[in-house]
């Protein structure tokens, strides 16, 4: 690598950095809009705790605890009011998947429909782990003269072939 | 090397699938939990006549549609044509509406404006019947049969052929029972 691309990577990562920080005070502020009707703040946190569990289905990227959209807001005070007649946390939660099922959850629930969901990742994380594993191995047995760097396809086996 | 060659093949076969298979679905569209269950109880007023309380326990017996709308909904005014023929038409079971969230001169105003496909609409200013119903996305639409069951729900507008192809061979269906 030469010098002045070390300079554009420098580069790059401020950016990027500046992106993160840019984007987590985006957070901050949408958390503070967020109203609190409650005069009870442990109450009023115990909701909002929860809230952050829980997708908002009109914004389905944000939780129940960061959307400003009126199902967001009827079903913080929802929560509000069933915590204040002291149901647990489990009924409330029920509550919700009864009505809107488990997509409403940001944990799903293990179970068969979700397999895939919790598991794939790391099936794809063995799998990847596997093909590097023989590769190099393969790699390994052979000779010196297999290596000539002007045969892209015997050197690195792993790549798709270069034909454009 | 012939095997070696396929695979890059092999897997963007695979991507392709899961990719084509992903762009089908409708991340709006969540299954309801609710279909096949029970309807939620509700005991709400009327809105054209604050004093007539309407229950769910009042609409056992016959097969019936509950129309979700308000007169804040874009998308309710795409739809309420097809109801306003619908019930025009006749033969059909009865649409109730569930005004959703809205005050009540804003609903009957929008209701003389572009008329009435309705039986009668229940009024939940709050939007707690909504909530109980699992509503998100106004306009939503539920099948409920003469057991009190739910047994479709469609979110958002209801078209001519959402009617024609997936709501009246069901409620056939229901009716023959």
């Amino acid at each position: 690598m030469t010098f002045t691309s070390h300079r554009g990577l420098g580069r790059a990562l401020r950016a990027m950095a500046l992106g993160l920080v840019l984007a987590a005070g985006a957070n901050l502020a949408l958390a503070a809009d967020a109203p609190s009707a409650s005069a009870n703040p442990e109450l009023e946190a115990r909701m909002m705790a929860m809230a952050a569990e829980l997708r908002c289905l009109v914004c389905q990227n944000q939780t129940i605890a960061d959307s400003h959209a009126g199902l967001a807001e009827d079903l913080r005070q929802q929560i509000r009011e069933m915590l204040a007649k002291g149901q647990s946390e489990r009924e409330i939660m029920d509550y919700m998947t009864q009505r809107y099922g488990d997509f409403v959850l940001y944990r799903p629930p293990f179970k068969a429909t979700t397999v895939l969901l919790w598991v794939g990742p790391a099936v794809l994380m063995v799998f990847a782990i596997g093909t590097l594993v023989v590769v190099l191995r393969r790699r390994q047995k052979l000779g010196d003269d297999a290596f000539d760097p002007d045969d892209a396809e015997a050197s690195s086996p792993a790549e798709p072939p270069a034909a454009r | 090397m012939k095997a070696k060659l396929l695979w890059p093949l092999a897997i963007f076969l695979v991507l392709a699938v899961f990719l084509g298979v992903g762009l089908k679905l409708d991340p709006r569209e969540v299954p309801s939990p609710l279909v096949g269950k029970p309807a939620p109880v509700f005991k709400a007023p009327s809105l054209a006549q604050p004093e007539k309380v309407l229950r769910k326990e009042d609409m056992l017996g016959k097969v019936w549609m509950l129309n979700v709308w308000a007169s804040w909904c874009g998308a309710c005014r795409d739809e309420h044509p097809v109801l306003v023929a619908y019930s025009r038409a006749g033969g059909g079971v009865p649409v109730y509406g569930l005004n959703y969230k809205d005050k009540r001169e804003d609903g009957m105003g929008w209701l003389n404006q572009f008329g009435n496909p309705y039986a009668d609409s229940l009024f939940d200013p709050d939007g707690r019947i909504g909530i109980d119903y699992g509503v998100y996305g106004v306009p939503e639409t539920f099948v409920i049969d003469q057991a009190g069951v739910i047994r479709y729900k469609h979110i958002g507008p209801v078209t001519p052929e959402v009617l024609r192809n997936k709501i009246e061979p069901l409620l056939k269906q229901l009716n023959k029972a």
